[in-house]
């Protein structure tokens, strides 16, 4: 028995590794599709699924498969970490799109750079691109521009003086931290500052608190989950009147549904995939957002999330660098994302450059309010 | 004042949920000294089951009792298929157990039902009601009566029912109760059915406000579990004072202190008590179970 | 069915040690029971390293032999002691977070390291009094709120720790471990021989433990606290001890975790940890070294495995934790030792 003898029994029979493996392109993914970031992995997952097969039914790229190796990190950092080795080494992926959430991401990103292979973060956190890391890109806005966005509508209607309420997940802790950092800058002052744990089922106490505080002109809920969808309930019950802001974290028909008519009237920074139809003829993201939607309600019968769009718009820059680059050498499909103009995606119009990973400025992002139990863009 | 109402009211409600699946805690802890890890996943059973019949049209009428019952045959199975074949297992195998079952029923809720959260509107409207300058929702009036009815049902049926007493009895000495010809078999069988029963009712009155998917049951247990060691374990009483006790915690120190470590605090609060009062508030002293 | 013999006895763990070392007594007069589990881990450890093709291997072996070595904390705590913790991935993460805090305050890696290894040895001497007086299910809670109360820390003070995203721990490379010694290593193989040898270290330390007087000791006390107290024992103080071991060995595999990940999490001092600790140890048989190392593989390995159906992996795993505890209620290890032991007779 050679070493390569036993190590092949070893693969086989303790971890039976994927299918055999016919000559094609093989792309990887961890995702969250289970556990308590399951919402962002689980529609991550299915848009990427469906996008394999569309893509395969239409030839591959230049007529070779793609196969896509999923593994589910349960949004454990440890268990991601794991999953990106094991693409790495034993599937042999190319690239890898994933990192449902920043922890996971975080954990995984320094492998990419050691192996010089390109990985497509789905996380928020502007930690994960600056500083910029060489491999790592991500499609989503960072939670910092979010901030800025709110912000921004919010001095607009002559408003300064801000409540915040942030959940303490992951999200809502780091898009806390985003706020109060560009509050100055922006021209906002946080007069309060609550949060509530993620699980939480009456955040009236602190809903309570920011009413009290003086001068209080508009809250905002940095968060993801039920909790946003519970404070905004809460919210309502209380009959709070200022201006009430959500984050992207919950742009979904999801959260209109969750929170009923408690949701008349909040505001929150969004991509054009929840207003397919009002967008303009001429707009760029017109055609990508519409096909999207018409792809996955046939796949699913269900609308995609905001968080399916950045799985959506990963698999194309991915896939779109792969054509230019070839898929033998991951880091020239690196270099052929980094070299991305104006790809007009669902969440945005992505611009790479070396000192930009993200490629979306603030005009990707729109201030939604819901009226009438639907989106509507507001003028500004 | 009006501030402090609030705070209360939020207390109460939250906390009237922890009571309810202490109180699932406590009898199962009464018949077979077992405490039950996998308690949550019968709220979330109670509650994606209401809210999948609710959602295809099923009157909630009908869909909050098939969502019991459906919680109370899960009960059933759990003791006949997990629990009682371990016999008279140490505690460490019982809490592995139970918690393994309890991995189990997610995965097993992740499969038939889905991954979203879900909700449905509160039996007597969503609409708040006033109370001196604070606002309650006729949710939390629903939940708050649940959770005394159950009370009020345990205390009566584990002291003035035959049934009741045979449960009890089969906790002090199983193989004395036997003797005096009390059907063990049958007083867990129901010990595991009731409860399960309880938290299923507990997932479908509250989820209204708290909102429910597969995965929130550990949160639920551990809450349920903390309010039943902090009353004292196997005394309806207890469940009851140590639920409303932590819902009221988390408030107040949400309100007054730093919303950032309301759980802390009732964990500290916990931790006290069992240092000056190892049995827990209203704790019998207990034999302990090797 | 084997398990039927022991569905009535309800014996202390500690007779499957016995039983298990009784079954390979044959070089024990030349060697001490330390140093025979010593060289027969790094025994496993080589072998590992001779078979395994890839870093992704290397990887899994090392997350093995770091739970190993956590769980090896637990089986001195329940196994020897029958004290359940459902709160010791507290004690894990402070390690892991003090060796990740330390260098961004000066403080190089390996200072940061015992650092955290001693915060987490002195809580658990400051708070192990109090919360052992308590016992069954109220030392589960308090242990429980314990590790909560540190997780919660963990995951709120962001400044220090990166918040629940986590932060990335600085520090150093287990290959420049090897360069020293002029071995060149990629960094995967170097961290699975650092885990490696310091769970065949911690394997080793618990073994002699468990024959040294204080082990006897501590073994009365898993018998009865009472008869212990008569004996001769100071049970508080015995208890606390086996605590504050227990504690020291999760405080080092964190440690090693932080830096072999580079990465570290609250998570890691998450109650769901702690519960995978305790089934570990329980799992693979909680009354020796040996438990703790298969526990740790099969749980470490098992989601590895259990991808290809990932959609059942939690019922898959639930329900092979079920099955183990009824069917072999003393774990893996001391159920394949009867087995063969039987087998011989």
């Amino acid at each position: 028995m050679t070493r390569q003898a036993v190590a092949a029994g070893v693969s086989a029979l303790a971890l039976l590794a994927g299918a055999p493996a016919i000559a094609e392109i093989k792309i990887g993914a961890t995702l969250a599709v289970t556990g308590p970031a399951a919402f962002l992995g689980d529609p991550e997952a299915k848009t990427l699924e469906m996008l394999v097969e569309e893509l395969n039914a239409n030839g591959g790229i230049d007529g070779e498969e793609v196969e896509l190796v999923l593994y589910d990190d349960g949004g454990d950092p440890n268990k991601a970490r794991t999953f990106a080795t094991r693409l790495i080494e034993e599937d042999e992926v190319v690239a890898v799109i994933g990192g449902s959430t920043t922890g996971a991401t975080m954990a995984m990103a320094p492998l990419f750079a050691d192996y010089e292979i390109p990985f497509i973060s789905l996380a928020g956190a502007v930690v994960i691109i600056d500083p910029v890391q060489e491999y790592v890109f991500k499609t989503p806005h960072t939670d910092r521009m979010a901030c800025e966005k709110i912000f921004a509508d919010i001095t607009a209607r002559g408003l300064t003086k801000v409540g915040m309420i942030s959940g303490t997940g992951g999200f809502g802790a780091s898009m806390r931290e985003q706020c109060l950092d560009v509050a100055g800058a922006a021209g906002v002052e946080i007069v309060a500052d609550e949060t509530y744990g993620p699980n939480d089922s009456d955040m009236t106490p602190q809903l309570t608190n920011i009413a009290g505080t003086d001068g209080v002109e508009a809250v905002v809920n940095p968060g993801f989950g039920q909790g946003p969808a519970v404070v905004t309930r809460n919210y309502a019950q209380l009959g709070l009147e200022m201006p009430f802001y959500q984050s992207h974290g919950v742009a979904s028909d999801e959260f209109i549904k969750l929170a009923g008519d408690a949701a008349e009237g909040v505001r929150l920074p969004a991509t054009p995939l929840l207003i397919p139809d009002q967008l303009a003829e001429d707009d760029v993201q017109r055609q990508p957002v519409q096909d999207y939607i018409a792809a996955y309600e046939a796949a699913y019968g269900e609308k995609p999330s905001t968080f399916g769009g950045y799985a959506y718009d990963a698999f194309h820059l991915l896939t779109h660098a792969i054509r230019e680059a070839g898929a033998e050498d991951p880091a020239a499909i690196r270099d052929a994302i980094e070299a991305i103009e104006g790809h007009a995606g669902v969440t945005g119009v992505y611009s790479f450059t070396p000192e930009d990973h993200m490629g979306l400025d603030l005009s990707a992002f729109r201030i939604l309010e819901i009226k009438d139990g639907g989106w509507t863009p507001v003028e500004q | 004042m009006s501030e402090l109402l609030q705070f209360l009211i939020s207390g109460v409600t939250v906390g009237a949920i922890y009571a309810a699946i202490a109180l699932g805690f406590t009898l199962i802890y009464n018949a077979s000294g077992v405490v039950n890890f996998a308690q949550g996943e019968f709220v979330v059973i109670g509650g994606m089951t209401a809210a999948a019949l609710i959602a295809a049209g099923v009157p909630v009428i009908l869909a909050a009792p098939i969502a019991v019952v459906a919680g109370t045959l899960v009960g059933i199975l759990l003791y006949r298929l997990a629990i009682r074949p371990a016999g008279q297992a140490p505690l460490v195998t019982l809490i592995i157990i139970t918690i393994g079952a309890s991995i189990f029923l997610r995965g097993a809720m992740q499969a038939v039902f889905d991954k979203q959260i879900h909700r449905y509107d509160g039996f007597s409207g969503d609409a708040p009601l006033r109370v001196g300058g604070a606002t309650i929702l006729p949710q939390s009036l629903w939940i708050v009566g649940g959770s005394i009815a159950v009370f009020a049902f345990l205390a009566w049926f584990l002291n003035r029912t035959r049934a009741g007493r045979g449960i009890k009895a089969t906790a002090s000495n199983r193989m004395a109760a036997a003797l005096v010809g009390i059907n063990t078999g049958r007083a867990m069988n129901l010990s595991f059915a009731l409860s399960a029963g309880i938290g299923a009712l507990a997932g479908v009155l509250a989820t209204p406000v708290t909102f429910t998917s597969y995965d929130v049951g550990v949160l639920m247990a551990l809450k349920g579990f903390s309010a039943t060691m902090l009353g004292g374990v196997g005394s309806p009483l207890g469940a009851l004072a140590g639920g409303l006790l932590i819902g009221l915690i988390e408030a107040l120190t949400a309100g007054y202190i730093s919303s950032d470590y309301k759980d802390a605090a009732a964990f500290i609060v916990i931790l006290l008590v069992l240092f000056l009062r190892p049995q827990g508030l209203f704790g019998a002293r207990i034999v302990e179970r090797v | 069915m084997a398990g039927q013999g022991t569905t009535t006895d309800v014996a202390p763990a500690g007779t499957g040690r016995r039983e298990y070392s009784k079954s390979e007594g044959a070089g024990r007069r030349r060697i001490g029971p330390g140093l025979r589990t010593f060289l027969i881990f790094v025994a496993l450890v080589a072998l590992g390293a001779l078979i395994f093709p890839s870093s992704y291997f290397y990887r899994v072996g090392t997350l093995v032999w770091i739970n190993t070595l956590a769980v090896t904390g637990i089986v001195v705590l329940l196994g020897y002691v029958g004290l359940v913790s459902l709160g010791h991935a507290g004690f894990f993460a402070i390690g892991a977070y003090v060796t990740a805090i330390g260098p961004n305050y000066g403080i190089p890696s390996p200072l940061a390291m015992a650092g955290g290894v001693a915060l987490a040895g002195l809580l658990a001497l400051i708070v192990g009094r109090p919360i052992l007086k308590l016992s069954g299910y109220y030392l589960a809670i308090a242990t429980l709120g314990l590790g909560m109360l540190i997780w919660m820390v963990l995951s709120k003070e962001a400044w220090l720790t990166g918040g629940p995203d986590g932060m990335v721990v600085s520090g150093m490379n287990a290959r420049n471990l090897f360069k020293m010694v002029g071995l060149s290593l990629k960094s995967a193989e170097a961290w699975y021989w650092v885990a490696g040898l310091v769970a065949a270290i911690g394997a080793a330390i618990a073994v002699n433990l468990a024959g040294s007087p204080s082990g006897r000791a501590l073994r009365a006390i898993h018998d009865s606290d009472v008869a212990a107290r008569s004996l001769g024992v100071d049970v508080a103080k015995a208890k606390s001890r086996a605590f504050v071991i227990s504690a020291i060995y999760a405080a080092v595999a964190g440690a090693l975790l932080a830096l072999a990940n580079g990465y570290i999490t609250p998570d890691t001092g998450g109650f769901m940890h702690s519960v995978e600790m305790v089934t570990m140890a329980v799992l693979g048989g909680a009354a020796s070294v040996y438990g703790a190392l298969v526990g740790a593989l099969i749980l470490t390995a098992l989601p590895q495995v259990l991808t290809v159906f990932a959609d059942y992996e939690h019922m898959v795993l639930g329900g092979i934790m079920v099955l183990t505890m009824i069917l072999m209620r003393r774990g893996l290890v001391p159920f394949i030792a009867d087995l063969w032991n039987r087998r011989k007779s």
